[in-house]
């Protein structure tokens, strides 16, 4: 019998994860897939919302802009990677100033700090690249750029060093309120726990509904991106949004924190919760409305698409808190943006809450510092070269593109909550993100894989479940099915 | 720091030749960088044959080819360096590399030879729709995989793209027992060699859709199956000719980029339709003493002309460094026009010219019956007639010195596609 399941290794479930292993608190995290980070954690815009958008009074406000504040502490207690590289909404028509201005009023109610209207002239001094048209545009300089892998692998790595256990590859089919405690039915037999923590992002409400006779309703909306190569990633310095107008909500324009160029999300609602695919209608419409507020983005320096699914709640309001009808069933439903920026604030508020009921006592081995995979790139030649000397891995470079070394891969792999997967790899290290998309990379990492983690070739896979790289041997190769070399 | 009179980045076939032909023209001190842990580039996952038809006049494998290449670098003890990655080279010729066990160490270079080859162009750059499942690789990929690693990357294959390695692949997954059900080819011609579509599709009845695309990936996990379509002039999908295709495999030969990311960062002026650096008739680029050749400088078709293009440049980074070549040349621009998509070299200058030299070219689009003039300046001193022309391969035409040395205020040459 667990204190607390959590139910979904995504940067909710992570930082919710995180904040009770301050405790003493016997907790799991049972996630379907094979890693943490791999739903809407991990197909998104990759920003932190300064916290002017969302409504006045509302929860989504209040956790959006405590989320932001925590994240330079954060960033810096567990290693990864945030810049306040701010945002700029952009305003395309006169007609449109005075809801520019009404954002700038919510920003400041919300509690936004240092937030300004600048000019038309004002903005592209800021932002060559803006299109000419451009009218005047709200700057917020506490908007930021995060790695939401690195964070939410962060979150989880230090939970998991702080006692939380995490299940992989088990995904909760049905719940069951016991006597005093839950029965979680998963695909890998009956788990127990007193509390549980719904974290299930598009999965949410289907949780919710099984214990609760007041259901929640999830859209899944799905968000299609383009991301460009580095070579593009200077083309803006700030986060560009467009000021929702009659013309429609337009898409952002962003740097990454690893120097790429982000375009996107669409939005469309759908019903099919796994359907992450893009499509040719979702990309157009990326690339026609980036155009509306940067110019000249360069398109064919595209690397790749991707689309993720917002869990998109019916009030469009962050659930968090116990149902009436459902004690010891802790939601955190319908985190949808800006749930990125605000799960910080999100874990902190839910084990609080749980910290409350349960009369929780902090641990005193606590270790509230985690130290990220290293990474060779930013020592100075002596520093490198010591480190190359104790462990010549790091001499070698698995991924070109990336200059990823074999040191990087291996500390992933062997590090907790280690990566199984090469998307596993590639979220912790970037080998295989780069231009040439793991094209040079893939046949090595697999064999990283192959190797460290003592598996076949053969079940070496992309992002766990059935997705094998390769089916089996070559005809001559066949005798190493028989262990024959 | 260590210096040295030449350094190659990248020990293919293009860097070998030009180590040894460099070595040959009497420079003691070459260093060949290599990141492999062999040399022979991308030949060794080659092991097909068809190499070396012009330059030793036989049938050789990828490997064999490189084999004799390595062979004739050893008896020439040149020194190279395996499982090296340079990680920059400077306008001044410094370069850094890293291994695992010298660690990160710098070389100043007299001259630098580029020979980093290619690498394939990824699903992500054409914005194919659909899910991203494993079972996608480029051909180049499961090639390595396949004949160097002996794994199949699966059963049921659908190749997009008929570039050379897609077509090569298509062969040696059938021959392995996987079933290829189509190529597919975005444009209204094979992208690769005609030998190649026979010996490689045609003999093991292997569809080539011409004028088809990929608009639909399936499968969350691993890959299920695509849709292809037909598509219009423009290269757009047809609606209501979409084909499904089940199938555990999809291969990318979509085309070939060169690896200039040093280049760039040292500032060699790059060609917007090569991808490779812009360079004289001695491979020289735009910053004196660097040279390029090999697939960084053009995608190239045989090995053989790699090998010949190398040599050159070889000659001429020995020719550098001895202070043999001269330095101060007026530079006439090659000017690619109709039909002809790009020239390498972009510019000659007459007086460092051999008395022949051979301008390697693309054309735009399947031409039949068509001439190709040359052009100094108004006068047309060269008209000849090709049965057919094809972007897949590549074309020459051969300029002599003589006749560039007789117009002395000559501005520009010009290569162009005449339909008379």
């Amino acid at each position: 019998m667990y204190d607390v399941c959590i139910i979904g290794a995504g940067v909710t479930g992570c930082a919710i994860a995180r904040e009770l292993s301050r405790y003493q608190v016997d907790v799991c995290v049972v996630e379907k897939c094979e890693d943490v980070c791999c739903g809407t954690s991990k197909a998104n815009s990759a920003i932190i919302h300064a916290g002017y958008d969302a409504p006045e009074g509302s929860l989504m406000a209040r956790l959006n802009v405590r989320g932001n504040e925590m994240m330079d502490g954060l960033s810096q207690e567990l290693d990864f990677p945030f810049r306040r590289n701010g945002s700029l909404t952009v305003c395309l028509q006169e007609e449109d100033m005075p809801a520019l201005q009404a954002l700038y009023e919510r920003g400041r109610n919300n509690g936004v700090k240092g937030l300004r209207i600048l000019s038309g002239e004002e903005a592209l001094a800021l932002e060559p690249h803006l299109q000419e048209g451009v009218t005047g545009a709200l700057y917020a300089p506490s908007g930021g750029i995060v790695c939401p892998f690195l964070m939410t692998i962060a979150l989880a790595e230090n939970a998991c060093v702080n006692g939380v256990e995490f299940r992989f590859q088990t995904k909760v089919l049905h719940i069951q309120n016991a006597d005093g405690y839950y029965r979680l039915e998963t695909d890998q037999g009956v788990l127990e726990s007193r509390y549980v923590v719904n974290a299930a992002g598009v999965y949410s409400d289907l949780l919710h509904n099984m214990v609760s006779s007041h259901p929640i309703h999830i859209t899944p909306r799905k968000g299609e991106y383009l991301l460009l190569d580095h070579s593009a990633g200077r083309h803006v310095s700030h986060t560009v949004f467009m000021l929702p107008t009659r013309l429609g909500k337009g898409v952002l324009v962003a740097p990454t924190i690893h120097g790429n160029l982000i375009v996107g999300p669409t939005a469309l609602d759908t019903e099919d919760r796994e359907g992450t695919n893009t499509t040719a209608e979702g990309l157009r419409e990326v690339a026609a409305k980036a155009a509306l507020t940067v110019r000249d983005i360069p398109l064919r320096q595209v690397i790749t698409s991707f689309s993720g699914l917002r869990a998109h709640e019916d009030g469009h309001e962050f659930i968090i808190g116990e149902p009436e009808d459902a004690p010891q069933f802790i939601d955190a439903a319908g985190i949808e943006s800006p749930g990125l920026s605000s799960a910080p604030a999100i874990g902190e508020m839910v084990a609080e809450m749980l910290g409350e009921k349960m009369g929780l006592k902090p641990k005193e081995q606590f270790m509230g510092r985690r130290k990220g995979i290293l990474n060779p790139s930013v020592l100075s030649m002596e520093a490198r070269n010591r480190l190359i000397r104790e462990n010549p891995a790091y001499g070698t470079i698995i991924c070109r593109c990336e200059s990823v070394t074999e040191g990087e891969i291996l500390d992933a792999i062997h590090r907790p909550l280690g990566a199984v997967s090469l998307d596993g790899v590639k979220r912790r290290t970037r080998a295989g993100m780069g231009r040439c998309q793991s094209g040079f990379c893939a046949p090595r990492v697999m064999e990283l894989l192959s190797r460290e983690l003592a598996v076949p070739m053969e079940e070496v896979t992309k992002s766990g479940g059935v997705s094998r790289m390769v089916t089996g041997t070559t005809k001559k190769n066949a005798g190493r099915e028989n262990g024959d070399l | 720091m260590k210096s040295c009179d030449i350094v190659i980045a990248g020990g293919g076939p293009a860097g070998l030749a030009a180590a040894i032909a460099a070595r040959k023209a009497g420079v003691e001190s070459i260093l060949i960088l290599e990141r492999d842990r062999e040399a022979g580039g991308i030949l060794n996952q080659c092991i097909h044959n068809g190499f070396g038809l012009h330059t030793f006049r036989e049938e050789l494998t990828g490997p064999e080819y490189a084999g004799r290449y390595i062979e004739m670098a050893r008896a020439l003890q040149i020194e190279w360096m395996p499982d090296t990655m340079v990680m920059e080279i400077s306008r001044d010729k410094v370069i850094t590399a890293m291994n695992r066990r010298e660690g990160i160490f710098r070389i100043q270079a007299k001259a630098v030879i580029l020979a980093m080859g290619c690498r394939e162009r990824a699903r992500g750059a054409l914005n194919i729709p659909g899910y991203r499942p494993a079972g996608i690789f480029s051909a180049g990929t499961a090639q390595r995989l396949v004949n160097m690693e002996g794994y199949m990357p699966g059963r049921e294959v659908v190749i997009l793209g008929s570039g050379d390695i897609g077509l090569i692949m298509a062969r040696r997954m059938t021959l392995e027992g996987a079933k290829v059900k189509a190529v597919a080819e975005l444009m209204p011609y094979c992208g690769g060699l005609k030998r190649n579509i026979v010996q490689c599709l045609e003999d093991y009845d292997i569809p080539l859709k011409l004028s088809h695309t990929v608009v639909d990936i399936r499968g969350k996990e691993r890959l299920e199956g695509v849709t292809l379509a037909q598509v219009d002039d423009d290269g757009r999908p047809i609606p209501g000719t979409e084909e499904d295709y089940p199938c555990d495999t999809l291969l990318l030969s979509v085309g070939l980029i060169p690896e200039n990311e040093l280049s760039q960062g040292m500032g060699v002026v790059l060609d917007g339709v090569t991808g490779g650096p812009v360079v004289d008739e001695s491979l020289e680029t735009n910053i004196p003493g660097v040279f390029a050749c090999g697939n960084v400088l053009h995608v190239h078709d045989l090995v053989d002309y790699v090998s010949e293009e190398a040599a050159r440049a070889g000659v001429n980074a020995a020719g550098y460094v001895t202070g043999r070549l001269a330095q101060n040349g007026r530079k006439i621009p090659v000017t690619a026009m109709e039909g002809v998509r790009y020239t390498v070299p972009q510019f000659i200058c007459p007086d460092r010219m051999e008395a022949d030299l051979t301008v390697r070219f693309r054309v735009a689009g399947v031409y039949r019956d068509r001439f190709v003039s040359v052009y100094l300046d108004g006068e047309r001193v060269l008209h000849q007639k090709k049965r057919v022309m094809a972007p897949g391969e590549m074309e020459e035409v051969i300029l002599h010195k003589s006749s560039l040395l007789a117009c002395p205020d000559l501005q520009c040459i010009t290569i162009k596609t005449e339909k008379e």
